[in-house]
């Protein structure tokens, strides 16, 4: 049984969390022609857009409804209205996804409402874009909750809805927030590559790949269209990696009752086998050549990365599912999970985690509890307490700002996994210390407590 | 919110604002910020103004008491440089919840954050930002703040710019009224000289000011405060003993010199560190007005000495990069750094301005555009995405400098870049600065990649795959254009 420990502290010290309106904006991005709007006031959206901007190296369509005072006080529906009016001639989406701040949250606007009255009043003028609405306070839930809840307002927003004729070999894809660009990329070829047709919802590799376009565009370029979206229902199987888009594979199956398999991680050998049977079984095909040739390599590299990582310590600190994926990863290489930080308690993944405790809190927290440990894990605010600790850092998750390349990192299936065993034995063997005879000398060992971390339940 | 808004009117009624001298007493009551468009909006809020001004100082605990997102989204995010303390780059944030929204715990918890933050870090300071949702919660910043100050005895600094009060630059101004109320004069030095000033408006960005100060010292002028950039607590604290002030970025902290010099008669001007005759100029009017206010008029003569002697240097440096930039095309895409004296170098080494944004200037920056440029119409307010792309993309520049809001806009049209806002990379102050400034010019027209992308791929007369052969619309000219490699041997694509 995993302990959760909750925050007791009063200020946070160096977020772990990005906001979930933030999140939200992300799941859009991986729409086609879609503009993300946040509806708070300007701070809100200029943050999110930085931030992406910082992580992405890309030009980022997002919006704002500019609240200010006067419409604090007033009430928001009339931004609202202007600023979806205003993007339709402008920028001419496919999708306006609205993304709510706890500015309106804590006015309590019914911006549910508000949207159903903007789509009335000007139907015609709206005709082509779809307007959806994200519920996504600030003070609750962080990146995973905020993408959760945008790919399920799409689904219910545009997704036709009944029991529709199946097409055999249409799969749907939901995967979670912690997937790269390159993750995705991989796994529509591994789909693919058992003849099967995969929609995946959204489809960042589409959209935030990094490419230069012929021509200036102001909404997203690539990523699932609108019409995939509405025809998700004719799919014979749905896929969900990452235990948070649960919740939109429900919404998909209450809808069109397209049945659905969860998958909480892609990465590691078994996780990937049961995969890849599923893929065999619904295709009824072989697994192709190519794909077994992988395997046979991920083989190799835990023969031969194994060991570096038996007995490491592991701080990490990240969203519920990419904790589990990771800290599954790690564990099933030989480490020990020394520190488990993630940011909000309503996962269930959280119970699964391979750790004693997994802490509801911080980068402050990671850092107090990761004294002692081999690596850390986390995005790359964690460089500060990386250099603080002497310990060295591996960027995961988001954001990563101060490294290129990012979102071409593969984390996923044979390959991924095959990779991530490369890239932490090589910052291990980066951060080989050599022997010296003090280090080494048993008696001066013996003075040391064996014991250098401690441990979160004598914080408490 | 009466006291803010009574700060907000103060604010925007600027005497010293040379652009709100030229408006009526009425256009003046409007304030300067202009009323955003929803679904058009750019720019930081408030918060953001003040926190940009503010967090600079840094052995300060600079508390942001929100939900997440306004500082979890937003920490760590700029580059400015400071010599010691790291705390300023620790963030704190009271990262309210739903319970705490709904249960009115927002003061409560903000008073325990604040002891916490006393506990572990011991900062002398700790500055509080209120922020929409606290605000509009009607948490009492001020009152917990004034308690926290007494029980746990150090001091602690309401910033009250919440991020709907409006525009960045409102922030900024915003935070300076912070200053004046609560920290700057709560200090007496006890060495005060003759030669101590201070700078306003210096962020130290990349570490730029490090490039003057040497300057500075040379000629035995002490920094009593630079304010914001490596600043401590103290030097803030007691930067009213300043005997002169150099302000910096005008727009952003012009209340704060005028009024420091209502308060302590502290004569400011306004200068820049950008280009070589402006720094020249700036070195002048600092020692100008520390031997006004009783300085030995002997620093006049030392300081006319060293400038020759810089400026001698650093057109020496610069000439070498004649040869390789004259002539070149230069699109200036900035409110920010947009000294005339930089400029008037670049022109000076041969380079041409072919355009430049007038947002943020003057009536009379604009008389002295339209004598540099060329052709009058190559002055723009501010030039749409998709304008400035076609623009670019038809290579009617060689360079665009601007700030990273646009820098996808020439990457995408495969166009040289160079940052010159707030998160360049590299230090631009000072004679030193110009000359790293045109050699990051060169470098970034010159470097060999521009070859590379500008090219299209051999094959790219070829339908693009399997995928795409249906929608390939001039099919005749594809296969055409295909035949012209089918027919070629191995031999002609190897290295010869």
């Amino acid at each position: 049984m995993v302990r959760i420990l909750r925050n007791t502290k009063s200020a946070a010290v160096n977020p772990l969390k990005s906001s979930q309106p933030l999140g939200a904006a992300f799941a859009f991005l991986g729409v086609e022609g879609a503009m993300p709007l946040f509806h708070g006031s300007q701070g809100c959206t200029s943050f999110a857009l930085v931030l992406f901007v910082r992580h992405f190296k890309e030009a980022i369509p997002l919006q704002t409804t500019a609240m200010d005072e006067v419409a604090t006080i007033l009430g928001g529906a009339d931004h609202l209205e202007e600023a979806i009016l205003n993007l339709k001639t402008r920028t001419k989406p496919k999708l306006i996804g609205v993304c709510t701040t706890a500015l309106v949250e804590t006015r309590g606007e019914d911006c549910a409402s508000d949207i159903a009255n903007v789509k009335l009043k000007h139907a015609e003028e709206l005709a082509g874009t779809e307007v959806v609405l994200a519920n996504t306070p600030d003070f609750g839930g962080a990146i995973e909750e905020g993408w959760a809840k945008a790919v399920a307002a799409m689904i219910e927003g545009i997704t036709r809805s009944g029991a529709r004729t199946r097409q055999p070999k249409k799969i749907a894809i939901l995967p979670g927030c912690n997937l790269t660009v390159a993750d995705v990329e991989h796994l529509r070829d591994m789909v693919e590559s058992f003849g099967l047709k995969p929609v995946i919802l959204p489809d960042v590799s589409g959209s935030l790949d990094g490419t230069v376009p012929d021509r200036w565009v102001t909404t997203t370029y690539g990523g699932t269209s609108v019409e995939e979206i509405r025809e998700l229902g004719t799919a014979a199987q749905c896929i969900v990696i990452g235990e948070h888009m649960r919740h939109p594979a429900k919404t998909l199956h209450g809808l069109t009752g397209v049945p659905y398999a969860v998958f909480q991680s892609l990465t590691g050998l078994k996780a990937v086998d049961r995969f890849v049977s599923l893929l065999s079984a619904v295709s009824g095909a072989a697994v192709p050549a190519r794909v077994r040739r992988h395997r046979a390599q991920l083989e190799d590299a835990l023969l031969d990365g194994h060991f570096h990582f038996g007995g490491k310590k592991i701080a990490i600190a990240a969203e519920p599912d990419q904790l589990y994926q990771l800290a599954t990863f790690f564990t099933g290489m030989g480490c020990d999970i020394a520190a488990a930080v993630t940011t909000t308690d309503m996962s269930k993944i959280l119970q699964k985690v391979p750790a004693d405790w997994v802490q509801i809190g911080d980068l402050g927290d990671l850092e107090a509890l990761a004294a002692g440990a081999d690596l850390l894990v986390t995005h790359s605010h964690g460089r500060q307490a990386s250099r603080r600790l002497g310990i060295p850092l591996m960027r995961v998750g988001f954001p990563i700002f101060d490294r290129l390349g990012s979102q071409h990192k593969l984390t996923i299936l044979y390959r991924g996994t095959r990779d991530l065993i490369f890239d932490v034995a090589n910052i291990f063997q980066a951060n080989q210390h050599a022997p010296t005879p003090e280090a080494l000398d048993l008696f001066r060992k013996r003075e040391m407590p064996d014991e250098l971390r401690s441990s979160p339940l004598t914080r408490h | 919110m009466t006291s803010l808004s009574a700060k907000i009117q103060d604010v925007f009624d600027e005497p010293a604002c040379d652009n709100n001298r030229g408006k009526d007493a009425k256009a003046r009551k409007q304030g300067c910020s202009k009323p955003l468009t929803p679904g058009a909006a750019a720019g930081g809020c408030a918060f953001d103004g003040a926190k940009i001004v503010l967090q600079p100082i840094t052995d300060v605990a600079h508390l942001v008491h929100a939900p997440l997102a306004c500082e979890g989204n937003s920490w760590d995010n700029r580059g400015a440089a400071s010599s010691g303390p790291t705390l300023w780059r620790t963030s704190f944030t009271t990262d309210l919840t739903e319970l705490d929204v709904v249960m009115g715990q927002g003061e409560r918890k903000l008073f325990r954050a604040i002891r916490e933050i006393k506990e572990i870090y011991a900062p002398p300071a700790v500055f509080v930002y209120s922020t929409c949702v606290t605000a509009l919660i009607g948490d009492d910043i001020e009152a917990v703040c004034k308690r926290a100050a007494e029980k746990f005895g150090l001091a602690v600094v309401p910033i009250n710019a919440p991020g709907l009060a409006g525009s960045k630059n409102l922030g900024n101004k915003l935070a300076a009224e912070a200053l004046l109320d609560h920290v700057i004069g709560t200090v007496e030095p006890d060495e005060a000289g003759p030669y101590d000033i201070n700078v306003l408006g210096e962020f130290n960005l990349s570490g730029e000011f490090w490039l003057v100060k040497p300057l500075l010292d040379r000629l035995g002028i002490r920094v009593r405060a630079c304010i914001p950039g490596d600043a401590r607590y103290i030097d803030v604290a007691s930067a009213h003993r300043a005997r002169a002030a150099m302000l910096v970025c005008s727009s952003a902290l012009i209340n704060l010199a005028r009024k420091m010099e209502e308060r302590w008669d502290i004569p400011f001007f306004e200068g820049s560190f950008y280009g070589i005759t402006d720094t020249s100029e700036a070195l002048r009017n600092i020692a100008e007005l520390l031997v006004k206010k009783g300085a030995d008029a002997e620093i006049l003569d030392r300081t006319e000495t060293l400038i020759a002697e810089q400026e001698a240097i650093a057109w020496k440096k610069l000439e070498a990069y004649r040869r390789r930039l004259q002539g070149k095309r230069v699109l200036l895409n900035t409110g920010g750094v947009k000294s005339w004296s930089v400029v008037h170098a670049l022109m000076e080494i041969g380079m041409e301005i072919v355009g430049t944004s007038v947002k943020k200037s003057t009536v009379e920056d604009k008389e002295r555009i339209k004598r540099i440029l060329k052709d009058e119409n190559h002055m723009f307010e501010q030039m749409a995405a998709r304008d400035l792309y076609t623009m670019l993309s038809k290579h009617k520049a060689d360079i665009m400098l601007s700030g990273g809001r646009t820098q996808f806009i020439a990457l995408k049209a495969k166009t040289p870049w160079l940052d010159i806002n707030q998160e360049r990379q590299h230090p631009y102050a000072g004679y030193d600065g110009m000359v790293e400034l045109v050699r990051q010019i060169d470098l970034a027209i010159h470097n060999p990649i521009w070859d590379q992308v500008r090219e299209p791929a051999p094959w790219g007369c070829q339908p693009a795959g399997e995928d795409d052969l249906a929608s390939t619309k001039n099919g005749t000219a594809a296969v055409n254009a295909f035949n012209e490699f089918a027919g070629a041997t191995a031999h002609r694509f190897g290295d010869r």
